[in-house]
């Protein structure tokens, strides 16, 4: 039965199907995840599986003189144990790096277990394999590693100078400098900052972030017992670009290897990579012929599961005496970490297209970005993956312009919105935005929030010895989803394409199959997915099964990641469930002995114009091309047809979120009282899911602004690797949040959609900052680092008074 | 997250408990609600060889109205505490800073007894019960003896008890009509506190304990005895950082927990005298 959620439900439903798209559907994932039920990969019992266990270097940086694992071996239920040297010619390939940016980009080979050097604290450098979790954890114990510890390199800017270099054969630090510059004529850009009204110039640190998905990280390999063949369980988002990697990697045949994913518990960007254990596991469970596990332990996860953000940005923005930017100049530092990581080079790149923002910019935009080696955990995709770091950068400047220029922050975004009319839009980047209407949701979110109310308030309470002092924060976005039309891919030098693919298939019984090739790790796909068939076949959405993340079952596919999955594998489904209604309706003409074209579906019926009485359903349809007794002369049997699906743009959704917050000035504490967004993703397949994304998405970048950070210390310890240590704000913490409706559907697919997973996030993190720099400004606060935790507001507003007070003397 | 090896016993009576801790000697500890053995055991920064099981001693899982005092058996839960009319009546303060420790899961099992013996100053329950004055009452194999809460915590997670001691009672005095706050600063509703103050008033009287303002809990008595010579609540509240030791961390510099222990000190002041 389909439960539909009583919620109120979005009067603008998609048009055209059987009115089911649009619908508050509750989810039919969640009765297994709630009751237990979902099988997590470290749920499966696998008989005589040995357990993986990695011996990971306590050192940011050491030179590895010697291992010895025979005090491991000589323990009771220890099977094996190796070095990284006992396993450094097992490898066919280094572990892979899909996106190199550039043609001279440095990329050190990387190897799941280090050999001469451990390059950060949590580098895998040994292992073991016992017949228990708790022996092979007891048995590193017994490990006896010999490390000459050399210098950690933290800071970029350090780096950069390359005093202790990191990767020898590299003879650097620097991985690639990548630029963009977007010039009318050489020189724009500087001659914007040189002679413009306004220019503010800032630097902003993105902190190092820990993605921490509920389910950590967790693998089995099983091997068949003849033939070679091998199958991986693993708790990925990404089983297709496993199955490719690990193939090329260990040199397996492809077509031996099947990657599977059981439920997987959250991912945001951490589990889109080929990890070490991943091939560990592959290695082992087919050298020994054994199903191999491991299971991530929560403070492994925090080193050795890739982290985000790691930005310094230097931005430069230049307004004209209205506020109209005339250029813009980025410089960008980003952390690759210690190695680089499936697409770490990339990141930064998928923000060098939105650092725009939502404005009209000119073609005076020049943009920089330096990959550089540290001492730390590999960076990678997480959520938002470049364009949160981008949005805030614009954003968070867009108020300094703003207080520069001592006007509204929103009446200075708006003399800058790209107007309504001008979509389809050619921004500064040839980019083309496919919709969007910026006044509209700035408009919904200022009505939401009582914008002039608040403004009002603030001016009331904001005296100068306030304990409590209010602040509201403005962000705007433009999100550049829906990875990605390949073409695109192919000009960034990304290795893979961006389609996806769907098969739909309705069986004898008339029941219908949704085959997948996104993989969902949280994400609703089997409802959304079950919901768009079920809308265009006119069926209850319980009688369509949604097949996915198992490689064998859905062979095709580029998973799931950068907002992607209905815009690009919602609309595969959408185009092969019309292939499928096309098939099936020459078979009902051929039955009905009607003209196809005077055929009408709905409802699940196959009606003829004009003839009353005449009708077929689906189900006899179904059965008609299974049993292919009576089928139209060249038609093959049965319902089925596959797409792939290319797009042929990004898909842009926007947005306005606005929020108030009070700033204790004795505690440095920051509440946030109110938190408006208006997201604007297009059509939406389901409400309760886009409500569900914004939700989690805003408390994500809240947490950057607030709470979250991965610190380390001088000599490269990661200082927050539990979740007493690294903030992760529970329900209690958090702000309700209060959704506007904006529905500016998508011209370039027929659904009309485009992503929300990263949404909130991107909105987020900039939101409150300048919330947060708008409460203190008045004190003479010019900018606070994320998170703007206590500690560090109560400096801000110590600095800023000692600065007045000597000031006055 | 998996321990190193231990065995496990348990025990049926405090004094079977007693005896099988000096059976097992210094390397066995008790588990009581095990909300703070258990994650240092996780981390394998604890590694008891044995672990003694005292939680089905359900004998000493009471609060007693007692005279003067409230008497509260060791394993009582901090829920029990949270909800409990007898004291939410004579010792509010104790009530409502149980209400704060860590989160409804870690309240239904963590005990009072267990937090006060783990003796960590970032707890809530230590400080507080020190504030109010508390007796701790410990027993051994030659019998029971009572210690003030003033003299028993000794350093970092460490208290005065000797390895074969088990804390059996916290007897709390009345404290009926004192006005009292509790004070907790943090950045999540489970943590820890960054800085927390518990305080109370009464006639002339007051007590004032700081949470996380060195390696033990701490009373501030420069404060009491300010107020007590008719300083104002702010200018006795300068005095709450005077002797303490707290350490820096990701949340907090040492100069930052001063001043944050002065602000919330005059909060609670101002909160318990409010009515």
């Amino acid at each position: 039965m389909t439960v539909i959620d009583n919620m109120e439900t979005s009067d603008e439903s998609i048009a055209a199907g059987n009115g089911l798209l649009g619908q508050r559907m509750l989810r039919k994932e969640d009765p297994a995840l709630l009751t237990g039920e979902a099988v997590f990969t470290n749920d499966m019992k696998v008989p005589g599986a040995l357990h993986l266990a990695v011996l990971r270097s306590p050192y940011a940086h050491a030179k590895i003189s010697s291992v010895n694992v025979s005090g491991a071996l000589e323990m009771e239920g220890v099977m094996h144990a190796f070095s990284g040297a006992d396993l450094a010619d097992q490898w066919a390939a280094p572990m892979p790096c899909a996106w190199p940016v550039t043609e001279d980009m440095k990329n050190p080979p990387h190897y799941p277990l280090a050999v001469d050097k451990a390059a950060y604290v949590g580098d895998g450098v040994a292992c073991v394999l016992a017949t228990s979790e708790a022996v092979a954890r007891d048995a590193l114990e017994a490990i006896d590693v010999e490390y000459e510890p050399l210098p950690a390199v933290i800071d970029l800017e350090d780096s950069l100078a390359d005093a202790v270099v990191i990767h020898n054969e590299l003879g650097t630090n620097s991985s690639y400098t990548w630029p963009l510059v977007i010039e009318e004529n050489e020189g724009d850009c500087q001659s914007a900052i040189d002679n413009s009204a306004y220019v503010v110039k800032e630097r902003y640190v993105q902190q190092r972030l820990i993605p921490m998905a509920m389910e950590p990280r967790a693998v089995v390999a099983m091997p068949q017992p003849f033939g070679g063949d091998i199958t991986l369980f693993t708790a990925t988002q990404v089983p297709h670009v496993l199955k490719v990697m690990s193939a090329l990697t260990l040199g397996i045949p492809e077509q031996q290897l099947r990657v599977v994913c059981p439920a997987v518990g959250g991912g945001f960007g951490s589990k889109l990579d080929v990890y070490a254990e991943e091939l560990l596991c592959l290695h082992l469970a087919r050298s020994l012929g054994k199903p191999i596990r491991w299971n991530e332990e929560r403070g492994e996860n925090a080193q050795a599961t890739i982290h985000g953000r790691a930005q310094i940005q230097d931005i430069e923005l230049a307004a004209d005496e209205n506020g109209k930017i005339t250029g813009l100049r980025v410089r960008l530092l980003a952390d690759m970490g210690a190695y680089l990581q499936l697409i770490t080079p990339g990141i930064p790149l998928l923000g060098a297209f939105l650092y725009g923002g939502v404005y009209e910019i000119p073609k005076a935009f020049d943009f920089s970005c330096t990959g550089v080696f540290t001492t730390m955990t590999p960076t990678d995709a997480y959520r938002g993956a470049g364009r949160p770091e981008a949005t805030y950068a614009i954003e968070h400047a867009m108020d300094a312009l703003a207080r520069e220029m001592d006007i509204d922050p929103l009446e200075l975004r708006r003399r800058n919105f790209i107007p309504r009319d001008a979509f389809p839009y050619e921004a500064y980047t040839g980019l083309v935005y496919d919709s969007g209407d910026h006044d509209k949701a700035a408009k919904v979110a200022e009505d939401l929030v009582d914008y002039a109310g608040v403004r009002a308030r603030q001016a009331t309470q904001n005296t100068p010895d306030a304990t409590k002092r209010l602040g509201i924060g403005i962000s705007t976005y433009f999100e550049m989803c829906g990875l990605a039309p390949s073409r695109v891919l192919a000009s960034l030098n990304y290795a893979a394409g961006g389609w996806e693919s769907a098969t739909v298939r309705v069986l004898p019984t008339s029941k219908i199959q949704v085959v997948t090739g996104t993989a969902p790790h949280g994400q609703g796909h089997e409802t959304a997915w079950s919901m768009i068939a079920a809308d265009k076949f006119g069926v209850d959405p319980a009688d369509v099964d949604v097949l996915h993340s198992d490689t064998a079952i859905a062979p095709l596919g580029m998973d799931t990641y950068g907002s992607r999955s209905l815009p690009v594998g919602g609309v595969a489904i959408s185009m092969a469930c019309d292939q499928v209604i096309d098939k099936a309706r020459k078979i009902a003409a051929h039955q009905m002995e009607a003209n196809e074209d005077d055929l009408e579906f709905a409802g699940g019926v196959f009606t003829v114009t004009g003839s009353p009485d005449k009708e077929m359903p689906l189900a006899a349809v179904a059965f008609e091309a299974f049993t292919a007794h009576d089928l139209p002369d060249g038609l093959e049997p049965n319902l089925e047809m596959q797409v792939t699906y290319d797009p042929p743009n990004f898909s842009w959704p926007f947005g306005t979120h606005m929020c108030v917050v009070e700033i204790d000035t004795e505690t440095g504490e920051t509440e946030v009282l109110q938190y408006v967004a208006v997201d604007d993703c297009g059509n939406k397949v389901n409400p309760l899911i886009v409500d569900g994304q914004v939700h989690g998405g805003v408390i994500q970048g809240l947490a950057q602004a607030l709470y979250e950070e991965a610190a380390y210390d001088s000599d490269g310890n990661l200082q927050s690797s539990s979740l007493a240590e690294y903030l992760v704000p529970a329900a209690s913490d958090v702000p309700s949040i209060t959704l506007g409706e904006s529905i500016t559907p998508s011209p370039t697919n027929p659904l009309g959609v485009k992503g929300v997973g990263e949404a909130g996030t991107i909105g987020a993190a900039p939101c409150v900052m300048n919330a947060v720099v708008d409460a203190l400004s008045g004190l003479g606060v010019r900018d606070i680092q994320m998170p703007a935790s206590p500690v560090r507001v109560w400096n801000a507003i110590q600095e800023a008074r000692n600065n007045t007070q000597e000031n006055q003397q | 997250m998996i321990p190193a090896a231990f065995d496990y016993v348990r025990a049926e009576s405090a004094e079977e408990a007693i005896s099988l801790i000096g059976q097992h000697g210094d390397e066995s500890k008790f588990l009581a609600g095990g909300h703070s053995l258990v994650p240092l055991m996780k981390l394998r920064l604890a590694q008891p060889t044995v672990l003694i099981d005292i939680g089905r001693l359900t004998d000493l899982s009471y609060i007693r109205d007692d005279g003067d005092m409230i008497a509260i058996g060791a394993m009582t839960r901090h829920m029990d505490v949270e909800n409990s009319d007898v004291l939410r009546q004579h010792a509010p303060l104790l009530a409502h800073a149980a209400s704060h420790v860590g989160d409804p899961q870690v309240r239904h099992r963590g005990t009072i007894g267990g937090s006060i013996c783990h003796s960590d100053s970032a707890s809530d329950l230590p400080a507080t019960t020190l504030a109010l004055g508390a007796t701790y009452v410990a027993q051994g194999p030659n019998g029971t003896r009572e210690i003030a809460a003033g003299d028993f915590y000794q350093g970092f997670l460490t208290t005065v008890l000797a390895p074969d001691e088990l804390l059996t009672e916290i007897r709390v005095p009345k404290m009926d009509g004192a006005g009292w706050s509790f004070q907790k600063f943090n950045r999540r509703a489970q943590d820890w506190a960054i800085v927390g103050v518990a305080a109370w008033r009464r006639n002339g009287d007051s007590g004032v304990g700081l949470v996380n303002m060195g390696s033990v809990p701490i009373l501030a008595s420069g404060v009491s005895s300010a107020l007590s010579s008719g300083a104002s609540i702010e200018d006795a509240a300068a005095q709450a950082a005077e002797g303490c030791d707290p350490t820096s961390d990701l949340n907090a510099s040492v100069e930052y927990r001063e001043h944050l222990a002065r602000v919330l000190t005059r909060r609670a002041l101002e909160e318990a005298s409010a009515g």
